[in-house]
């Protein structure tokens, strides 16, 4: 591996995807425009907003801030994955439920976020949810209904 | 962000031999090096990913310290039942900085490799001594709320940004590093420095320098210590000031104590004249104001940080009647 473009594999969504890309592309861009997976988005594209939120070998990262040919071997899941065929996944019912969002611009990054949070075993109280979704603003201020959705998917998980 | 070579290390020798060419930078989280690079602040010709380098172990050694490989993650060093269990105050200290999905990615050697986050550093419209050695500082007469109040210089008034290194003071850490010459342990007062008139070095690594581990004593001061962070925000912010604080006790008296400021200077700001002024001390606001006055000596802000000074001392006091509590847990 060297200079100029990378071969890799990375398993998105449980499909294993072959790419060929520069070393500077980032996981979030490669998501977005090589593998054509929107749902996962561009905030401020410094770690700060939590927009790209993505889970990395089940772990919920900042896809903004990696580098793609470093994911090379590893397992992405993103928005996109998590729905089971036309069921929605219980957060996403949730964030529907509880009106979660408005605009809808932070919403796959906060839920792939409180994916990890539940499975990080945090999700237990509300001041521990707030605590450990801080890494997800949202601009529209929909906090309060995003920790209700949260509370609700957790036993459904 | 300036294109850039990108290769993997298989091998740590590999990765010292390829770290000391001009240019070339390791990455491992690279949740600051990328931001860096976004901004242009740095342009390096080279990455080097040093994530498959063997090392991602927490372990217990034969004199009884724990190892904490260099990549392992912030989160999984908070979380691991070992740090939990003997340095609840590293615990503390990691938990209370950037968020759960840094601290997934974030390592214990890039947080100790992390730049200061002042404005100026990340503003290529401005001057800065540390970004471009001789240029000025814009700091010093700009918005400086984050800033140093002690230790700063002329050229600089940047502050180190970790939460993990302030605590990793209090414990008297020591940093293994593998460089050219071999593998050497560094104790972690002396791994950052002053800015003085080269503010463009954090730490007394070189070129080539490779950290492998971090390695916390066997006394663990589990009993009584705390993290306090003050910041703008109640979570998910850098400190304007914080506090580690470890104590052992004898009863109503304080038998040793550790004592290090983040927030506040270039590096984790410890004297240890300020913790003989706790040795053999009640456990009373006024031996803990005392600490408070020898730590901060010297101290001197800027137009728009003056506060941090007193702040700092009510944090000194309320952090050591925290500890002296007993570690939250």
């Amino acid at each position: 591996m060297d200079d100029a473009s990378s071969s890799f594999e990375i398993t998105i969504n449980g499909t294993k995807r072959h790419f060929n890309v520069e070393p500077w592309v980032t996981l979030l861009d490669l998501l977005r425009e090589r593998a054509g997976l929107t749902g996962t988005k561009k905030g401020c594209d410094h770690g700060q907003c939590g927009a790209c939120t993505v889970l990395v070998d089940g772990q919920r990262v900042n896809s903004c801030l990696m580098l793609a040919v470093m994911q090379d071997g590893k397992e992405v899941t993103t928005i996109e994955g998590l729905a089971a065929g036309n069921e929605l996944h219980p957060l996403q019912r949730g964030f529907i439920q509880h009106d979660a969002f408005q605009c809808g611009y932070c919403t796959p990054g906060q839920i792939c976020s409180a994916l990890g949070l539940i499975r990080e075993g945090k999700a237990d109280s509300v001041d521990s949810i707030r605590e450990f979704m801080s890494g997800n603003l949202c601009r529209c201020g929909a906090y309060s209904n995003i920790v209700a959705a949260i509370e609700q998917a957790r036993g459904q998980l | 962000m300036k294109k850039f070579a990108f290769n993997r290390a298989e091998t740590l020798e590999d990765a010292v031999s390829a770290g000391a060419s001009a240019g070339v930078r390791f990455i491992a989280g690279g949740t600051n090096l990328i931001d860096l690079m976004k901004e242009n602040v740095e342009r390096p010709d080279r990455l080097v990913d040093i994530t498959r380098l063997p090392l991602g172990e927490v372990k217990r050694q034969a004199d009884g310290s724990l190892s904490l490989g260099a990549l392992v993650s912030n989160a999984a060093v908070a979380e691991h039942p070992l740090v939990r269990g003997h340095y609840p105050l590293l615990s503390l200290a990691l938990l209370s900085g950037a968020s759960p999905q840094l601290r997934n990615l974030a390592t214990v050697g890039g947080n100790l490799l992390q730049r200061t986050r002042c404005c100026y550093f990340y503003d290529l419209a401005t001057v800065c001594n540390k970004r471009t050695p001789q240029t000025g500082c814009a700091a010093r007469n700009g918005i400086n709320r984050q800033h140093a109040i002690l230790g700063h210089s002329q050229a600089c008034i940047a502050v180190h940004p970790s939460d993990m290194c302030v605590a990793l003071a209090a414990l008297e850490a020591r940093v293994r590093v593998l460089g050219r010459q071999g593998e050497r342990t560094i104790p972690i007062a002396d791994f950052h420095r002053l800015p003085g008139n080269e503010p463009e070095f954090d730490t007394i690594l070189r070129a080539g320098d490779l950290i492998t581990a971090v390695e916390l004593p066997s006394n663990d001061w589990s009993e009584h210590s705390h993290y306090l962070k003050i910041r703008d925000r109640a979570s998910y912010a850098f400190a304007l000031v914080s506090v580690a604080v470890a104590l052992q006790l004898d009863g109503e008296y304080i038998v040793e104590a550790r004592l290090a400021l983040g927030g506040v200077a270039h590096k984790p700001w410890r004297l240890e004249s300020a913790e003989l002024a706790l040795r053999g001390q009640r456990t009373s606001n006024s031996s803990y104001q005392r600490a408070a006055e020898t730590l901060l000596q010297g101290a001197e802000g800027f137009e728009h940080n003056r506060f941090k000074i007193e702040l700092a001392r009510r944090a000194i006091v309320r952090a050591c009647a925290e500890a002296a509590k007993g570690t939250r847990r």
